[in-house]
């Protein structure tokens, strides 16, 4: 059984103007336990909302999305929420550190909702993703680099089975856009959790040995705006 | 523990607006706390401040005034009582004590009060306690012009035992009128923390034939206060002399009396109350308004807790305990105000009346009043919290442009 399994997902926003805009019609989708597949599109092709969507941050308008088993749509907020702490770890383009938090905190805040914080894991954690220098700093005294370690660190941290990772790298420079890749990598690899990237830069997904087109995947990039009713 | 992290943090991000707001709950509960102890124990203070008195009798007049005068040695005197009165009830069965006091001299403002050499004997302050003098000192003796001065009149006028005065004549001092005679000091009382501090006490005689004073009523006294051997008694002279006799007046019981002076200020009372419970909206208020005007900025920060898995009750529970924390924040500062301002008050009532407030005396207040601020600031949390409940989790996580 899939780790990650979707179908027939739809997501419709309504624009300003009124008209309603679909974002997100794919048909099917799904991911392993421990398989790392990369996505790619330009912006503005829905890659933001269709990991919001398999995260339970959205509600979808249709369709049916599972993860390790448990239903993400169909079902409270409340419950998203809990399935979200408890096996989704969550990677953003911008880090979203909680910047009155140091990077210890922050890592185990990652932990705090879906279950126990384990102090000794969030200190291990940061010592693995190369900050075990760094636990008592807050995140405007790290590099933007040393950020997203600590956002890979709390993404891991509550051992989740999936980390949704968008635009990751879309902050940091080529270099260190590969060592943060690489390390993503590695660690969901190590946490025998599953990764499911998307990026608008096709360069950097060259060490991923699956990627995929959001395009293709998804039916509302060739769709046009309905009226409203 | 998630809860307290969050709003600890929270607290230090927004640490001046959350002292600043602290501190208006600090001024709130301080006040409330104080107003209301003021109130009781000046109440309680003042009612059971007869001295181990039952009654005052007096010139026809208010019976306010007379207890004022006689007791707590306050207001002037309503008239005279001629000395065959005193005889007559001091020498009635029912009355197990009387006391003459002459009033009408001062000395630099405290007033002189001529009574008899028993006094010590019969004065009680609080259970069974009398009047006594600090070592080396005596009472005074009939016949001579000898005075005991009150512990507080005694600090306040630097007297010490063997100084000399001249008293100055009426209640309030003026250095013209100072009487020839001239008043040595015998001894200096110990603290009552009753009105009788303030008091300078010399023999009947000695105030009664001051010179300046009316030959004709020369052996009158101001009042009498009276010890009744049952309180069925005091009913039988309230109509002796209240209601049957047109000459003087019984006050009793006496504790009534003041608590009529208590009832008369009621409307102080809740005015005081009233701006003290404002103070404490307006602080419930600067907490709301300080934490949702934050809440703009905290859109992202909610957002995050929210993609990390926090429910919409744990935003919002975090808010509602953030803006009730600032109020804890406000407690020990508000128990620091509550201290100034009862000390102060204490100090002030003191000076004018003698009786003695406890700043640091138990009351029920003292916990309930912290309680209902840190209740309504939680209440006020709610507010924002709804908003931090509704919070767009997908909105607030878009990059900033």
């Amino acid at each position: 059984m899939a780790l990650l399994e979707l179908t027939d997902l739809r997501k419709s926003f309504a624009s300003p103007d009124g008209t309603i805009l679909t974002v997100i019609d794919i048909p099917r989708f799904q991911l392993d336990a421990r398989q790392q597949i990369a996505l790619f599109g330009p912006s503005g092709t829905g890659k933001t909302t269709f990991l919001h969507l398999i995260a339970g941050i959205l509600g979808a308008d249709a369709g049916r999305i599972t993860v390790a088993g448990k239903p993400m749509t169909g079902v409270s907020e409340a419950h998203r929420d809990r399935a979200r702490a408890a096996h989704i770890g969550y990677i953003f383009q911008t880090f979203n550190l909680l910047q009155g938090f140091t990077a210890r905190e922050n890592v185990q805040l990652g932990m705090a909702f879906g279950g126990q914080t384990d102090h000794h894991r969030a200190d291990e954690l940061l010592r693995r993703v190369g900050l075990g220098h760094r636990l008592d700093y807050f995140p405007r005294q790290l590099s933007t680099g040393q950020q997203q370690r600590v956002a890979v660190a709390r993404a891991l941290a509550n051992h989740p089975q999936l980390v949704l990772a968008d635009e990751p790298t879309g902050n940091l420079d080529s270099a260190t856009s590969r060592e943060v890749l690489q390390l993503i990598r590695e660690a969901c690899r190590e946490s025998n959790a599953a990764l499911l990237l998307v990026s608008h830069d096709a360069a950097i997904l060259g060490s991923f040995g699956e990627t995929e087109s959001l395009a293709d995947l998804n039916q509302a990039s060739r769709a046009t705006a309905s009226p409203a009713p | 523990m998630t809860l307290l992290l969050l709003v600890r943090r929270s607290l230090r991000q927004h640490a001046l607006s959350a002292v600043v707001t602290a501190l208006t709950v600090a001024l709130a509960v301080g006040l409330l706390m104080s107003v209301w102890m003021v109130k009781r124990q000046a109440h309680d203070t003042f009612t059971g401040q007869a001295g181990g008195w039952d009654a005052v009798l007096g010139a026809r007049g208010s019976k306010l005034q007379l207890v004022l005068n006689a007791i707590f040695h306050l207001e002037a005197s309503p008239g005279n009582v001629a000395w065959d009165d005193y005889l007559t009830i001091s020498s009635n069965r029912a009355v197990a004590a009387a006391l003459p006091l002459a009033i009408g001299d001062n000395y630099r403002g405290f007033r002189l009060v001529g009574t008899l050499t028993n006094l010590p004997a019969v004065a009680e302050f609080g259970r069974n306690q009398h009047l006594d003098v600090e070592n080396g000192g005596r009472w005074f003796e009939d016949g001579y012009r000898e005075a005991v001065i009150g512990s507080f009149a005694a600090r306040k006028l630097a007297l010490h035992l063997g100084d000399e005065f001249h008293p100055y004549h009426g209640l309030n001092f003026d250095p013209k009128n100072e009487h020839q005679e001239k008043y040595v000091v015998v001894g200096i009382a110990k603290p009552s923390n009753t009105p009788m501090d303030r008091v300078i006490w010399i023999p009947l005689a000695g105030l009664q034939n001051m010179s300046g004073h009316d030959p004709s009523t020369v052996s009158d006294v101001s009042a009498v206060l009276i010890k009744l051997r049952s309180p069925i008694v005091g009913q039988q002279l309230d109509v002796l002399y209240n209601r049957q006799g047109n000459r003087l007046t019984f006050a009793w019981p006496i504790a009534r009396e003041v608590a009529f002076l208590f009832d008369r200020f009621g409307w102080f009372d809740r005015v005081l109350s009233l701006i003290a419970w404002l103070v404490a909206v307006v602080a419930s208020g600067s907490i709301l308004a300080s934490i949702y005007n934050s809440m703009s900025a905290r859109r992202r920060e909610l957002a995050i807790l929210r993609a990390l898995g926090a429910r919409r009750q744990t935003v919002f529970s975090a808010i509602v305990t953030e803006a009730a924390a600032v109020a804890v924040l406000g407690l020990l500062p508000g128990y620091a105000f509550y201290f100034a301002i009862v000390g102060t008050a204490a100090a002030i009532i003191r000076a004018q009346t003698g009786v003695v407030l406890d700043a640091m005396a138990w009351d029920p207040v003292l916990v309930w009043a912290p309680l209902a601020l840190v209740g309504l600031s939680a209440l006020a949390g709610v507010i924002p919290a709804i908003k931090a409940y509704r919070v767009d989790v997908a909105g607030g996580l878009a990059p900033e442009s």
